[in-house]
């Protein structure tokens, strides 16, 4: 199985690109809600109905196309590239983005599993040029925060983690 | 990797509770969970068998708060300790920023902590990940059981280079938070 990149910073001009792009997918496929997540399970950008724990949903959608990626190299095939789960009313269908990231799809009775699939695979392409661009642009090189910051979470630590 | 999101202001940083099985890894997240102000927590969640033995991991998002414009989160996850599980094991540590191995006490778990130990550092090997680069932190827990091995043996076999260690008893929450706060500073650390 190929290791992938994490992300590591994400600006405001590559935040927006992210939401307009899971913004038109959500909008053109008819879902509920688009998500898009990370492979180490952190939520990077959501849009539409996303009334529940994002943080552990994110986790959890990660878990599941890395257990699928697993069991794909046992049937002999590298990886994963789509995944979908029914359920009554909403059903998700999950997408491989580039080797970097998940892109969600919740959807319900309004739309169609083909037409959510069909409008994954116009944005996925534009997704993954922007990771992409993440990996290997300047936006690596940002400097992170600054320097009080670290002594100021210090102390919070010191604080939260306290018996 | 920590995940810094500047249009979100959030930084998201992953911390791996590893070790070997029944060493107490599910404990210290319940314990964290249990006594963590509830609104700085998110939910646990828990991947395990019916016999409560991880089965994938298990997940306790902590919330520090917004420092200095930034909302600064630790995902806290365990990997299963059974050998048979290292594929779930190698999973989850993609992308740690901060790893706390949880070594059993017991002087008839100490071949397994050793090979745990040695899991680790292959795994990370396998990500392309440096060992001295990663922020590890040891805890040698169930101190408060009979039949237990010197610390400083332990420390000879396990931690040679003089990583940040602690005892523990993490049922009973002795040395749990001590653990937690040693690695959280050296990640942050490692983004100053």
């Amino acid at each position: 199985m190929m290791h992938r990149d994490t992300v590591p910073f994400i600006g405001p001009r590559e935040q927006q690109r992210f939401e307009r792009l899971i913004t038109w997918y959500m909008v053109e496929a008819g879902l509920r809600a688009a998500l898009l997540v990370d492979r180490t399970g952190r939520l990077l950008s959501s849009v539409g109905e996303t009334d529940f724990d994002g943080t552990a949903f994110a986790t959890l959608v990660a878990a599941d196309f890395a257990a699928g990626d697993q069991l794909a190299g046992l049937l002999g095939e590298e990886d994963v590239a789509a995944l979908c789960h029914h359920g009554e009313n909403r059903s998700m269908y999950l997408s491989d983005v580039g080797g970097r990231a998940i892109l969600v799809a919740l959807f319900d009775g309004r739309t169609t599993l083909g037409m959510v699939r069909l409008k994954a695979r116009t944005v996925i392409p534009e997704l993954a040029g922007l990771f992409a661009e993440l990996a290997g642009g300047d936006a690596r090189t940002r400097g992170p925060i600054d320097p009080g910051w670290v002594s100021e979470a210090e102390s919070e630590i010191d604080r939260l983690f306290a018996d | 990797m920590s995940m810094i999101n500047y249009a979100s202001r959030e930084i998201n940083c992953k911390l791996v509770y590893y070790g070997p099985g029944l060493g107490g890894k599910t404990t210290n997240l319940e314990y964290i969970y249990n006594k963590v102000r509830p609104e700085t927590r998110g939910k646990l969640i828990s991947l395990a068998t019916e016999t409560e033995r991880t089965l994938f991991f298990d997940f306790l998002p902590v919330d520090l708060g917004t420092i200095r414009g930034f909302n600064t989160r630790f995902h806290l996850y365990t990997v299963p300790g059974q050998v048979y599980y290292n594929a779930s094991r190698r999973l989850i540590l993609k992308g740690v920023d901060g790893i706390v191995f949880v070594a059993d006490s017991q002087v008839e778990r100490m071949d397994a902590n050793i090979a745990s130990l040695q899991n680790l550092y292959e795994n990370l090997a396998d990500y392309g990940y440096d060992p001295q680069q990663v922020p590890i932190v040891i805890q040698y827990n169930k101190r408060d059981l009979p039949n237990i091995v010197p610390v400083e043996e332990l420390r000879a076999e396990l931690n040679p280079d003089g990583l940040p260690d602690f005892e523990a008893v993490a049922v009973k929450g002795i040395g749990v938070f001590d653990t937690l706060k040693s690695v959280s500073k050296l990640v942050l650390k490692s983004l100053g």
